[in-house]
């Protein structure tokens, strides 16, 4: 066996780097690992399961009448709103479990391992793309049952829903950075609640800004949070893409150049 | 395994599986590796001994790069931990001091997944993954959740995971830290079984019969400094000379005999109070014939017998008690 493992050893390409394929590669594997561990674990899916289903109901009968005059008028402004802040929230469980797998004996394997080091974060992310979409999807389908019907059609409603993903995805990176400089599980959920929270309801998710004072209009008017909701409103109901959906896309893109490699750095330090 | 380093590399580097050279780390005020130079040879069990805390995990992470050093340096296999980390990753194989398997997952779901990040295709990491668990009696476990895993059977599978890429050198943290005797001397064995396929291991361990049973050579180390190195012999050696132990069958011979081994061995003798036990330490063991001839002319019958080698348990004591800096003849025959 001597000769078997020498050889193993001789055709190892030893490369200080790892290729592009490879990361992607090795991300993708993390993500299996991901998903694997949803599988095993499914009681951590209640928060995408129960969150849509209990806050579109509620929202939605407090803030009806009094926002929009009934109910079913109201659907079309609450239903991308709530959308946009469930999904975002759920994104905070992803750097509060990150910082939980971390503190595992098996991440020292990851660290050992000649994988790119971006590929357990990369992949810890991609496989809770899976909880963004179960509460996509019960968020929409809540709204169907209250009686919720888009104007812009079963396509538009898909393309919103992976655009919410996929900004949803981007923002995961921050709470990840949270996860990976944290302490505590218990102290990244509580940054990114304090964060997050004025995010989401210091914009246009479930009320008109006109009724808000000028100075909180600004803000209002700058937030991402609203640029979002504002680009799923127009996919949803009317089946336009307008300009919010390209600052979505690049506030996205922005947020991930950015937090992805500070991320990954703090990463590699934490020891 | 010179092939193993390219063109540019000088030959009498690939003997060396583990070069580090002053590695020290720092947590807060507390140093934890202090300057620790360690050497290992290819193909050999290396011992790391010491005492919880010393620093023996903390080296072994920072030579497993998962740990940068404040200073110092270390190559692995003529690599340099900091500078070439990448590819000392593809040449060794890591088993932490905590199981570093996924809890949530089956046994087969976390040797997959280790492969396919080793490199492995889908149905190659399948195979790779159900040799691993046979080899290691894992099979019936196979399925079932890690939470339902024994000590035992943690350890088998980490190091399992380990073994994954045939790494030329292992790092095993207190590989039988918490396990049974049975389980511990089946690691035993698996490591010996290691080293015979080419392998270089190095282990830390605080059980000094676990360094005597497996390692070629030993440093001792304590509140992060290496205080000795040398083969086990050479350790057991410091300590000075092997022990004759004796009990007469008669206790008023006990004097008679007494002055016979002090005339013989020329040197003091103790006599233990229970049963009439008398110890004396022994510069040469061949030295035990003639006082045997010469406890027959006395006329003296013995009940028992024995020459023993200190134990490491003793050398322990010396190296890294009060009499490392006072007891200097202690340390010959070990450069520390």
């Amino acid at each position: 066996m001597r000769s078997t493992t020498i050889k193993a050893g001789a055709h190892l390409p030893l490369k200080n780097r790892t290729s592009f394929s490879q990361s992607v590669r090795h991300s993708l594997t993390m993500a299996y690992r991901g998903l694997l561990k949803i599988r095993r674990t499914p009681e951590q899916l209640f928060d995408v399961t129960l969150q849509p289903i209990i806050f579109t109901l509620m929202f939605t009968y407090i803030f009806g009448g009094a926002i929009s005059g009934d109910v079913q008028s109201y659907l079309p402004v609450i239903i991308p709103g709530i959308l946009v802040q469930t999904v975002i929230t759920t994104s905070i469980v992803t750097g509060v479990q990150l910082r939980e797998d971390m503190d595992k004996g098996v991440f020292d394997r990851f660290k050992s391992l000649p994988i790119a080091r971006i590929a357990p974060l990369a992949g810890a992310l991609l496989a809770d793309t899976i909880r963004y979409t179960i509460a996509t999807v019960l968020t929409f389908s809540m709204g169907y049952i209250m009686g919720y019907r888009p104007d812009g059609g079963l396509g538009h409603v898909a393309i919103a829903a992976v655009l919410v993903i996929c900004c949803s995805w981007a923002i995961s990176w921050i709470f990840a950075f949270f996860g990976v400089i944290a302490r505590t599980a218990s102290s990244v959920q509580g940054i990114s609640m304090l964060v997050l929270f004025p995010l989401t309801f210091l914009s246009n998710a479930f009320v008109p800004t006109k009724t808000m004072p000028d100075w909180l209009q600004w803000f209002v008017n700058i937030n991402p949070i609203s640029h979002l909701v504002t680009a799923v409103r127009d996919l949803a109901n009317a089946g336009t893409a307008g300009w919010d959906l390209g600052i979505s896309l690049i506030g996205a893109a922005v947020i991930v150049a950015v937090f992805a490699p500070i991320t990954v750095r703090a990463y590699m330090r934490r020891t | 395994m010179d092939h193993l380093y390219g063109k540019g590399i000088r030959p009498n580097q690939g003997e060396w599986a583990v070069e580090a050279r002053g590695l020290v780390k720092t947590f807060g005020d507390n140093r934890a590796v202090d300057g620790v130079d360690l050497n290992v040879r290819a193909g050999s069990i290396y011992g790391v001994l010491g005492p919880n805390g010393a620093g023996k995990t903390t080296t072994i992470r920072m030579l497993a790069t998962l740990l940068r050093p404040d200073a110092g340096s270390a190559r692995i296999f003529g690599h340099d931990v900091a500078k070439e980390s990448q590819i000392v990753r593809q040449l060794i194989g890591v088993t932490g001091q905590y199981a570093s398997v996924d809890e949530s997952l089956s046994a087969t779901e976390n040797l997959v997944i280790f492969s396919r990040l080793l490199g492995l295709g889908r149905g190659e990491a399948r195979r790779k993954a159900a040799e691993l668990l046979e080899e290691f009696g894992l099979t019936e476990a196979a399925k079932r959740p890690l939470k339902n895993f024994s000590g035992g059977m943690r350890r088998r599978l980490d190091l399992a995971a380990s073994l994954i890429a045939q790494p030329p050198l292992i790092f095993l943290d207190e590989p039988t830290t918490g396990l049974d005797p049975r389980t511990r001397a089946q690691m035993w064995e698996t490591i010996r079984r290691l080293v015979k396929t080419g392998s270089t291991v190095l282990l830390t361990t605080q059980y000094l019969d676990e360094a005597d049973q497996l390692a070629d050579r030993i440093a001792v180390i304590d509140r992060g400094r290496v205080v000795a190195e040398g083969t086990v012999d050479e350790l057991k050696a410091s300590v000075g000379t092997s022990s004759l132990q004796l009990r007469v069958q008669n206790a008023m011979d006990v004097e008679a005999a007494r002055r016979t081994i002090e005339r013989v061995l020329k040197v003091q003798s103790n006599v233990s109070s229970e049963a009439g036990k008398i110890t004396a330490p022994m510069a040469d063991a061949d030295r035990v014939t003639d006082l045997l001839i010469a406890l027959r002319e006395a006329g003296i019958p013995l009940a028992e017998l024995s020459v023993q080698k200190p134990t490491l348990d003793e050398v322990f004591l010396t190296i890294t008690g009060h009499g490392v800096s006072s007891d200097e003849p202690n340390k010959e025959g070990v450069s520390a």
